[in-house]
């Protein structure tokens, strides 16, 4: 049984010209100690599809499936109070940027704290212990003292090493990273992305990394689901997307990577959206 | 051997901070001693992450900032904006391309007004001329005359981002400085802002000062590469030099920080996983 399983999900936007829709019939699972990478540009809807699930859609939005089950439990028709008991728990998500997604009045240690009590019950000093133990699981030195950090005394990168370490929390089933490198230097984005995978493997948990950097699909993935405005393009394991995709779409994106130029010009995107309307 | 457009020696910019009415006065030393030089039709990639004084160096290269100390050459002429101010003259003929087309447009003025002002202000140009020339400009860069009079919230990123470039080129100047022009756009929008670029290079003989952390860009668009590090040049050589024989540790740990796309390294990868689960 996969752990997220969604089928014929659909997400419509009420917007002042009529219905809007981001999403459009898309399936897709996800087993534990799996790591699926969602590709697309922007506008392709691979985050709003995980936003869905997480319930964190604005009012305007309407979402259907025929089936949003995740590890038995059923999604699309738990009350509101059952699902903020798994949200945060056993499905947790890390955003593109850290710094914007951190509270900025408390310190970290107090951030961290929040998710362990809210969840676990734990008391004050296993709280502050755990605490400890999450900031150097997630490598930044010196845990004990960087716990009352305000969030802008620190990097990005340990920005996004706290928000690791709070989606980690209570060891979750499932994690979904949305472009979790996008705002980081490159030799920051390494180490997140060995952090991550490394962490994927030790606690056993499903990863889901929303990204449109092809390298960073390339770097982490196992199993990759390729989006264009709203449609699912193709479904591949790693090795098969990079070495015979099967959509035009996906050929497309390997071939406006700089890295697989063969003239003095790059093939464009549009040519092959053109070629196929 | 023909004068370089550009040519810098020993370029040195320190910035003060602090120095309140209890902390003391520092000095930060942003950049310490480019020196460069980049011959016409040709591109010079500064590769660097943030901290790296690269923005600064381009403000300079780009006469918003003084040096320090150094020596600032532009087609042969001692440039010193401390002294002597910036001439509309000189103005013309360095012209900056910002990284967020989303924040480099004035939202309230419509295209064609965009486009049409630095002529405005560096020339005596009749305000007709000036929207020939403005018109003309923007089917150079793709756009067509309908866009002239629309304002920027109308247009996508990359849409912007021609703009930009479009404005900058009105004054035909010799000299262009990108400030990350692609890291902002999707893959396939900046296929096609990569090939405007070696379009106009092309046909008006241009020389660009790329700036990028983008190494699989930088490779795919320079003649030559300066990798910088804390204010530091670390390397510096043809595009052929550095990626074949990165000598400084820093370039190397860049190199090997870029995830790559490559079957071969995929399938590495992939056997690793195997081998610890």
């Amino acid at each position: 049984m996969p752990l997220l399983e969604i089928k014929n999900l659909t997400v419509a936007f009420d917007t002042s010209v009529g219905l809007f829709k981001a999403v459009e019939g898309i399936d897709l699972h996800v087993d534990a100690r799996e790591v699926l990478a969602i590709v697309g540009e922007s506008g392709s809807g691979k985050s709003v599809e995980m936003l869905a699930v997480m319930g964190l859609l604005p009012p305007t939005a309407t979402v259907t499936a025929d089936r949003m089950m995740f590890d038995g439990k059923d999604l699309l028709n738990m009350s509101v109070a059952d699902k903020r008991k798994i949200i945060g728990k056993d499905i947790a998500m890390i955003f593109q940027e850290p710094v914007a997604s951190l509270n900025p009045c408390f310190t970290i240690g107090f951030q961290l704290e929040e998710t362990l009590r809210f969840h676990l019950g734990m008391d004050k000093r296993t709280r502050r212990a755990r605490a400890i133990e999450l900031l150097e699981q997630v490598g930044i030195r010196d845990a004990a003292s960087r716990l009352s950090a305000f969030p802008h005394q620190m990097s990005g990168g340990q920005c996004q090493r706290v928000m690791i370490a709070i989606a980690i929390a209570c060891n979750p089933k499932l994690l979904i990273a949305d472009e979790p490198t996008t705002a980081l230097d490159v030799t920051v984005q390494k180490q997140i992305l060995d952090l991550l995978v490394r962490l994927q493997a030790e606690h056993g948990m499903g990863l889901i990394m929303i990204t449109h950097n092809i390298g960073v699909v390339a770097e982490t993935a196992d199993r990759v689901i390729v989006q264009y405005r709203g449609h699912k393009m193709e479904e591949s394991d790693v090795l098969t997307l990079f070495t015979a995709p099967k959509s035009g779409y996906t050929r497309a994106l390997l071939s406006a990577l700089p890295d697989n130029a063969t003239g003095d010009r790059l093939p464009t995107i549009g040519e092959y959206v053109e070629a196929a309307s | 051997m023909t004068t370089p457009v550009l040519e810098t020696r020993h370029i040195v910019r320190d910035y003060h901070v602090g120095g309140s009415l209890f902390g003391g006065q520092r000095t930060i030393r942003a950049v310490k001693d480019a020196t460069l030089s980049v011959h016409k039709g040709k591109t010079l990639a500064i590769v660097g992450e943030s901290g790296s004084g690269k923005s600064t160096l381009a403000r300079i290269l780009t006469l918003i900032d003084e040096p320090t100390s150094g020596e600032l050459f532009i087609e042969g002429e001692k440039i010193d904006i401390a002294r002597q101010g910036v001439s509309k003259q000189l103005r013309r003929k360095v012209q900056m391309v910002f990284q967020n087309p989303y924040g480099s447009l004035n939202p309230r003025q419509k295209i064609g007004d965009v486009l049409a002002e630095p002529l405005a202000i560096n020339t005596d140009m009749p305000a007709s001329e000036r929207a020939d020339r403005a018109m003309a400009m923007l089917k150079k860069v793709g756009l067509g005359t309908e866009h002239f009079n629309r304002y920027p919230h109308m247009f996508s990123g990359g849409q912007r981002q021609r703009i930009a470039i479009a404005r900058a080129l009105m004054l035909n100047p010799s000299l262009l400085v990108l400030d990350e022009p692609v890291s902002a756009l999707d893959l396939s929008v900046q296929a096609q802002i990569l090939n405007l670029l070696a379009d106009l290079q092309d046909e008006f003989q241009l020389t660009y000062v790329f700036i990028s952390h983008d190494l699989s860009v930088v490779r795919y668009i320079a003649d030559d590469v300066m990798v910088m590090y804390l204010g530091d040049v670390v390397e510096q050589g043809t595009r052929e030099e550095v990626f074949a024989n990165p000598r400084h540790e820093y370039t190397q740990a860049l190199f090997a920080a870029t995830p790559r796309a490559d079957v071969e390294h995929i399938k590495a990868r992939l056997a690793r996983r195997a081998a610890t689960a």
